[in-house]
């Protein structure tokens, strides 16, 4: 019990970090930040429940008005604004991630932390975020897609950058992924 | 930690958190409900007054706030100019920062003591659910504590490899500064459960109002 809590607070503590790391520029001017990434690898460490817990303690802590959002971003503005969407959905792509990992418990970390990251952090994300976004600026759903384009190859590099560090995670502390055991006695 | 609170004291901080918070959630179903331009313009209009109320200090901190919003502005305005439809485009544009300016005002005049009693009595009643407010509580003090722990980690790790190679660490620090994490929690969580642990329940009575 405490230790699912403090690997809960713990990554979402992570996640804030991570949105304070200095943004890379991708070939074609597109800004991104590590923040998903830290959303991925919260589901393929800490696997459905407790990942989708830890981003909902780490957007509560943004609600409640820390600037823990990448660019010093925060409070209850980022809620209802243009890419709320994303916000929401982070809970979602962590929860499909760590989902996936639970999965595939026996399969190797390396494919299958790939395959839960695009699918939980890029395709489910994507989704809710363009939901969102569309419900705000008022465009269709295609129109919405073709707006956020631009932000697929920086996530899709986030995923394998996600997977890669989930697998030597598991070389470095052999029983850390909590999404890989099957009993998991509290 | 440096949170979004005004730096300026209005008359606004003293009125009680939740209903600023219901007024909010009224008044962001009442935009969304709304099209006409004209009406959002007025909303707008009244979320300016709002924030040029307290002084120019304030409205500084506001409009710097809301600046994130612009490319989103900039790309509806410039749709709906080419679509031949541009008072649509200003009506949601209008929305979009009316919408915005007023959670971030609500941010701005609330402190986060205010907010997180709002959470405990709002938590009160999903706690007779199976919530475990104290597990939250803690949860939501130990990520606060912890983020400038493992940003001076993080600051440290980039530092060493500075030391050590030419290039930029970039991502490189993301696995020794999980690794650490994942060790922490694990200490941390020995010490709580030193301490009693999280599982006894506060008993629902004027102690947990006191706290």
């Amino acid at each position: 019990m405490e230790k699912s809590l403090t690997h809960v607070a713990l990554f979402a503590a992570i996640i804030a970090v991570l949105g304070l790391l200095p943004k890379l520029q991708l070939g074609f001017g597109v800004p991104i930040t590590a923040q998903s990434l830290g959303v991925m690898l919260a589901g393929c460490v800490l696997g459905a429940k407790r990942g989708a817990l830890a981003v909902l303690l780490f957007l509560l802590i943004v609600a409640l008005g820390l600037p823990l959002l990448a660019g010093g971003r925060g409070g209850l503005g980022v809620f209802v604004g243009p890419t709320a969407g994303f916000l929401w959905g982070w809970v979602a792509a962590a929860f499909v991630t760590g989902w996936i990992m639970e999965r595939g418990a026996k399969a190797p970390v390396l494919p299958m932390a790939a395959v839960a990251s695009v699918l939980g952090g890029i395709v489910v994300l994507y989704a809710c975020g363009i939901l969102g976004m569309s419900l705000v600026l008022k465009k269709s759903l295609v129109e919405s897609t073709l707006l956020m384009a631009a932000f697929i190859p920086g996530d899709l590099l986030k995923a394998a950058i996600a997977a890669m560090l989930t697998a030597s995670l598991a070389r470095a502390r052999p029983g850390s992924l909590m999404s890989r055991r099957v009993a998991t006695g509290q | 930690m440096i949170s979004l609170t005004s730096p300026v004291r209005t008359r606004a901080h003293d009125w009680p958190a939740a209903a600023k918070l219901g007024a909010l959630l009224i008044a962001t179903l009442a935009l969304a409900a709304t099209q006409s331009p004209a009406v959002l313009a007025l909303a707008f209009a009244g979320m300016a007054a709002l924030y040029a109320l307290p002084g120019r200090v304030f409205l500084s901190h506001g409009a710097r706030r809301i600046r994130g919003l612009a490319p989103f502005v900039a790309v509806v305005l410039v749709w709906h100019l080419v679509t031949g439809d541009p008072a649509t485009g200003l009506g949601i544009a209008l929305r979009m920062i009316t919408a915005v300016g007023l959670a971030n005002l609500v941010t701005m005049t609330t402190r986060l003591s205010d907010i997180m009693q709002v959470i405990r009595r709002g938590g009160a009643p999903l706690a007779r659910l199976g919530l475990n407010l104290r597990a939250l509580e803690i949860g939501i003090a130990l990520v606060i504590r912890m983020v400038p722990v493992l940003s001076d980690k993080g600051a440290q790790l980039t530092q060493s490899w500075s030391a050590r190679s030419a290039r930029k660490p970039r991502w490189r620090i993301v696995l020794p500064l999980t690794l650490a994490t994942l060790d922490d929690a694990d200490h941390v969580a020995e010490a709580l459960r030193a301490r009693g642990g999280i599982a006894t329940p506060i008993p629902r009575t004027s102690s947990s109002r006191s706290l």
